[in-house]
């Protein structure tokens, strides 16, 4: 019997050449935003010039190193109790990355587990999930954080359960949807055949194909989080005092914003190149792993 | 000799109750141990319809609301789900339609064949690789172990279609439900896998539930043969026999209808519109007499 040719499939070009190609410069930008802070947030004890919390009365309110009056001995000058500035970033944004991947982490662990089930069971038990998280998501999910960190106490736990309570619908959503038109594919159909359980064809057969759209959805929600833990330490609600966050840095220099604008203006900024970091990243991924767009 | 397959009497209705549409009305299959039976109909016969009765893959609005389906002696419809579990892809196993949709796309083709082996049969992951690189041997692709690394997408078509019968033959069933299997396969490639699966039979000892609308492949590899058309058996016999002498007039017509290398292509007929008419409104005549709670 004739054999079919083999040719074309024996040099496997990269797929990550590829899937890089495909992500375009969204990718690469909001991946390297994503290890700066990433960087920041590992080496935090390493980086920081100063302790966080180590005031200097002194030498409050300096302004940043190159303008009139700035000293390098703190780069991007003291706020008003004369903490370093940067040292404050740096720690701060080791809080906001540690809340943002375990809210994000939680979240998608939650929302894939209600997704699945609503997806592959169906009946009623898709129509609870379902209506269950058209209930949650009528609820402004600021609001709900909020009443929730107020309700479970400051700290970072609430700050994390506040965020993980309010998304995990996002991914149940998408999840759910996802599976629902995978189980469709006539590879379910083949792997039903075969005698899996559902258990089994969920683990073996879905969920591997949902991963693209996991990891986009992670990447996204980690901004959102990011985002989410800045509003909280912006009321007050998130960590204790003398934790450094951006949101927290933001008060205090929105006290003092014509005498120290930068005391306000760095942790913003820090917040906007960390959330555009995710969405690009977010953004770049989904092109790169679109299953669509792969040949 | 007894049928390792017995469909007896099957009716499926698919659609709410009072709208719903009757595509089985009262099919009768058999199918031998190590015999291929051909099941021919045109679209909409519901040939591939009971082809996923057996297998339990029925659309989730489709009601079986007659009839039993025994396998080797025991009814595949009563018996408990994990049970029947057991039985799919170890003793019933099918070859699909579609080899382009058929493999999950993100897994590579060994792990998909060992999967079946190791989920059967107990096999270690070792051990199932190095059957699963056997069995794709068997089914004549060249360097089996450089393929079971790589991912559906990086295959042909006809090398798709290959993986499945391999994996349909893993565990070497005793019945495989082939669901038109050639039809999305060019002519060249078609001829290759039917002979592919014929040799893969004989070597297992497997019987085959042929589902297709074509004749050739019928005449060509079927020992038995069954014609269905809007859900009932209009005849069924020797294949040798039925297109030699068909008694019913639609296997006749559908015999004219079939374009032959020996025969100039004015003298194709379609089948007679008068005919199917005919057809459908016995069919419907018998479903009123159901609804009615009569005999037919």
């Amino acid at each position: 019997m004739a054999d079919l040719a083999l040719t074309g499939v024996t040099e496997r070009p990269s797929r990550w050449r590829l899937a890089s190609a495909r992500g375009g410069a969204r990718l690469w930008l909001g991946a390297a935003l994503v290890a700066v802070l990433l960087l920041i947030a590992i080496f935090a004890p390493l980086l920081a010039p100063h302790d966080p919390v180590e005031q200097d009365l002194m030498s409050a309110q300096l302004p940043p190193a190159w303008m009139t009056g700035g000293e390098w001995a703190h780069p991007l000058g003291t706020d008003s109790l004369g903490r370093c500035v940067l040292s404050r970033l740096i720690f701060a944004a080791r809080t906001a990355v540690e809340v943002a991947a375990i809210a994000a982490s939680l979240a998608a662990a939650i929302g894939i587990a209600f997704g699945l089930l609503a997806g592959s069971f169906g009946g009623w038990i898709d129509q609870g999930v379902s209506r269950l998280i058209d209930v949650w998501m009528a609820f402004p999910p600021v609001l709900l954080s909020i009443v929730l960190a107020a309700v479970i106490g400051a700290g970072l736990t609430s700050v994390v359960a506040a965020i993980v309570v309010v998304d995990w619908t996002r991914f149940a959503r998408v999840v759910r949807a996802e599976t629902l038109s995978q189980l469709q594919r006539d590879y379910a159909a083949a792997a039903r055949v075969l005698g899996l359980t559902r258990g089994q064809i969920l683990r073996f057969e879905i969920l591997p194909n949902l991963v693209p759209l996991i990891v986009t959805l992670i990447a996204v929600e980690m901004g959102i989080a990011v985002l989410v833990e800045v509003i909280l330490s912006f009321v007050g609600i998130s960590v204790a005092g003398d934790t450094p966050t951006w949101g927290g840095m933001i008060v205090e220099g929105r006290q003092i914003v014509y005498q120290a604008p930068w005391i306000m203006a760095l942790p913003i900024v820090s917040v906007i190149a960390t959330v555009i970091g995710f969405n690009l990243l977010g953004d770049g991924l989904r092109a790169a792993l679109d299953p669509v767009h792969r040949q | 000799m007894t049928a390792i397959l017995a469909v007896r009497d099957l009716h499926v209705a698919i659609g709410r109750r009072g709208h719903a549409a009757n595509v089985l009305r009262g099919a009768s299959v058999d199918v031998e141990p190590g015999e291929v039976r051909g099941l021919v109909g045109e679209s909409g016969a519901g040939k591939s319809m009971l082809g996923r009765a057996i297998l339990g893959l029925l659309p989730a609005n489709a009601v079986i609301t007659a009839g039993t389906i025994a396998f080797e002696g025991r009814d595949l419809l009563a018996m408990p789900e994990p049970e029947r579990r057991k039985l799919l892809g170890r003793r019933i196993a099918l070859i699909p339609q579609d080899p382009m949709t058929s493999l999950n796309p993100v897994r590579r083709v060994g792990a998909q064949i060992a999967a079946v082996l190791s989920h059967h049969l107990g096999l270690s992951k070792r051990q199932a690789r190095a059957r699963a690189g056997e069995l794709l041997a068997e089914v004549a692709i060249r360097e089996p172990g450089r393929v079971l690394d790589l991912y559906p997408h990086e295959i042909s078509g006809g090398m798709r279609q290959r993986v499945l019968i391999a994996m349909a033959f893993a565990c070497n069933p005793s019945l495989i439900i082939a669901d038109e299997p050639t039809t999305a396969l060019d002519v060249t490639v078609q001829r290759q896998v039917l002979q592919l699966v014929e040799r893969l039979r004989q070597s297992h000892g497997a019987a085959i539930l042929f589902v297709t609308h074509d004749l050739g492949v019928v005449a060509k590899i079927c020992r038995t043969m069954t014609v269905l058309h809007a859900g009932r058996v209009l005849e069924d016999g020797m294949t040798a026999d039925v297109l030699a002498r068909p008694r019913h007039p639609y296997t006749r017509a559908l015999l004219a209808a079939t374009p032959r290398a020996d025969r100039p292509a004015e003298a194709l007929r379609p089948v007679p519109p008068a005919l199917i008419e005919s057809l459908w409104s016995e069919a419907h005549r018998l479903d009123r007499l159901a609804d009615a709670g009569l005999p037919s």
